[in-house]
């Protein structure tokens, strides 16, 4: 069963806005072994990629939705992009929408572009994430 | 390791940063843990092995995330306009304690001085295969 190109243009969003901790930053900074990982300071800026954590759960949100025929099992991370707007910190209150932005087939493979806005509750943009999933066909 | 003093001084083709990680199962655990990313195909042999995969792979956002930390030691506090890649290759990571080895170099793939950026290429393999494709930053100086 393929992914439902009819999903194209729907937006999905984080259930509840979340607040970001030094605790995390640091955890997130260790696992990626960040040059701030090992400064000891604080009230750093998140680590480039942090923003996939908030980024990931308006993701799942159009990964779980029915009506998008996703098969969680055969899909693999194909791509992935940042556009840095502002850095991230500890205590910013973090929004993220999830916009599909294409469903194409290819080679009997399913790809799915998803474009998600992390942004403060109070409107001030952070990072643009932009993620291409593949969902395997069937017979590969 | 080496690293150029000044990005603002670097020509197109310049390498400047290189080095290894090593990577255990322990680190995917951690990794997992710091993202909320707790796939099974990263921590879980036998389930790895259902799906197809050849044994526990890494998260493609942590071999990103090396990466990442690469970019953040070489703009030294500039700032990150953009940072993309493609995922080439999974990272397979067997049990025990020599895990695998990711290695990493970054080149200056392009200077513009009117937008005032850097763009760096990494280029990230494993025993000399490829596992990202096209991956690049591009450093306000």
């Amino acid at each position: 069963m393929a992914v439902n190109p009819a999903v194209e243009g729907r937006t999905y969003s984080i259930p509840e806005p979340h607040v970001v901790t030094q605790d995390e930053l640091d955890a997130f900074a260790a696992a990626v072994r960040s040059p701030g990982a090992s400064s000891g300071a604080t009230s750093q800026a998140a680590p480039l990629t942090f923003a996939v954590t908030i980024a990931q759960r308006a993701e799942a949100e159009f990964m779980v939705d029915p009506e998008a025929n996703v098969d969680f099992s055969r899909l693999v991370h194909g791509e992935e992009g940042f556009t840095y707007h502002a850095p991230i910190v500890a205590g910013d209150e973090l929004v993220a929408t999830t916009t599909v932005r294409r469903v194409r087939s290819a080679g009997g493979h399913d790809m799915v572009t998803l474009e998600t806005g992390v942004e403060t509750t109070a409107g001030e943009p952070r990072v643009t994430t932009t993620s291409v999933v593949v969902i395997r066909g069937e017979q590969a | 390791m080496s690293t150029v003093t000044c990005l603002a001084d670097a020509e197109v083709g310049d390498e400047v940063w290189s080095t290894t990680h090593r990577l255990l199962r322990a680190d995917l655990v951690a990794y997992a843990n710091a993202s909320g990313d707790q796939n099974p195909i990263h921590q879980d042999e036998e389930f790895a092995r259902s799906v197809g995969l050849p044994d526990v792979i890494a998260h493609g956002m942590l071999t990103m995330g090396l990466v990442a930390s690469a970019v953040e030691t070489v703009a030294a506090g500039r700032e990150v306009a953009s940072f993309t890649t493609r995922f080439a290759a999974p990272v397979v990571v067997p049990a025990g304690d020599d895990g695998v080895e990711v290695a990493l170099v970054l080149t200056v793939a392009a200077t513009d001085e009117s937008a005032g950026t850097v763009t760096l290429d990494a280029a990230v393999s494993v025993a000399g295969i490829k596992v990202l494709n096209r991956a690049r930053a591009v450093v306000n100086i």
